[in-house]
């Protein structure tokens, strides 16, 4: 417990930048990418369908409103370098069960039709 | 007898990878917080992973446009996509607001406000699980669940016209399957989140954390909500939109 308190008084300098206008901003921030998708979703992607352009602008807005959690809420953006190469670093393996799965499953349509 | 000045070999080393202290500055719970986290993201991707090669791997799939397009436990019953999944994402991402308020107000060691925010938290984590519950509710009204599928009349109201029969009920069962696990999985994270909030709020209101001197645990906390709202973020997405 001594240790956590000491620990604590270290770090509490860093903890200066997430201030209550700040945390604000990122929550308008993440409405302001929601009610886009929503925008694309009711407005936009009606007009065009099975236009294979609007998944990716959903999974980019998705990556945008989750490096604005990560960063911000969750504080990554101001640790120490080697603790956001520790959490960021593993999550790349993801990519590599994506490429896998997506190649297997083109094969799977093969297989279905 | 010798001039050349040898380099003290007793020199206490004071790098951050020296040992005798976190290089990360961080301390130990919120890092094994940060870990299972991490171990908790791939199994969230598996799962939505598994979700995508699926439907990649299915000549077709349920409309989301048709599958949700009312709001449960109003009158709105069709033609209103979005709508409800709207409110509850508006409902996450402001509980994941006022838990960041706490953890600051906690920083603060200000008392008051953190009780005020956590109890701010604890009921949009309720708010969020009651519309769960609703939007759970209608799909099984409209005869969704695990191993089960609407019968041939009403199946097709789900689907783009023109699709014959068997293709329909073999990827609606795949979707069922699929929607219930991946979202009872994630409202099962937002439920022990809310437990462990309340947990926390009780230890607050014990004035467990002053007499600690530091609100730690109020952070650790938050770093699990944030992941639960960061996770919604995805099933949203995958779920709902594309």
């Amino acid at each position: 417990m001594s240790a956590e308190t000491t620990d604590v008084h270290a770090e509490h300098g860093e903890h200066e930048g997430m201030t209550r206008k700040r945390i604000w901003s990122v929550f308008w921030i993440l409405l302001g990418i929601t009610v886009v998708e929503f925008i694309v979703a009711l407005a936009i992607a009606p007009h065009f369908e099975h236009a294979n352009w609007i998944n990716p602008i959903y999974i980019v807005l998705t990556l945008f409103k989750a490096y604005f959690i990560v960063a911000f809420f969750m504080h990554l953006k101001f640790e120490k370098v080697g603790m956001v190469l520790a959490i960021i670093v593993p999550i790349l393996f993801i990519i590599g069960l994506i490429l896998v799965l997506t190649n297997e499953s083109h094969y799977w349509v093969g297989l279905r039709l | 007898m010798s001039t050349v000045v040898a380099q003290p070999v007793d020199e206490i080393k004071s790098t951050p990878w020296s040992g005798g202290k976190s290089p990360f500055e961080v301390e130990y719970g919120k890092i094994m917080m940060w870990f299972f986290l991490l171990s908790d993201a791939f199994t969230f991707s598996s799962l939505l992973i598994a979700y995508g090669s699926l439907r990649f791997s299915a000549p077709v799939w349920p409309a989301a446009s048709k599958v949700f397009q009312s709001v449960p436990g109003t009158s709105l019953e069709q033609g209103y996509p979005l709508v409800f999944v709207g409110i509850m994402t508006f409902i996450l991402i402001a509980s994941s607001v006022t838990m960041v308020l706490a953890v600051e107000a906690g920083h603060r060691n200000s008392r008051k406000e953190v009780i005020g925010w956590m109890i701010a938290t604890i009921i949009g984590g309720f708010m969020f699980l009651s519309c769960q519950a609703l939007e759970w509710n209608h799909l099984h009204s409209e005869g969704f669940w695990w191993g089960h599928i609407p019968t041939k009349e009403t199946l097709e109201e789900f689907f783009d016209k023109g699709i014959p029969l068997a293709q329909q009920q073999f990827t609606a069962q795949e979707f069922a399957n699929l929607f219930f696990t991946i979202t009872g999985f994630h409202g099962f994270h937002v439920f022990s989140g809310v437990i462990i909030n309340i947990i926390i709020t009780i230890n607050v209101l014990a004035g467990t954390y002053d007499r600690r001197g530091s609100y730690l645990m109020v952070e650790k906390v938050g770093l699990y909500w944030h992941f639960v709202d960061l996770v919604w973020v995805f099933v949203f997405t995958f779920f709902y939109l594309v």
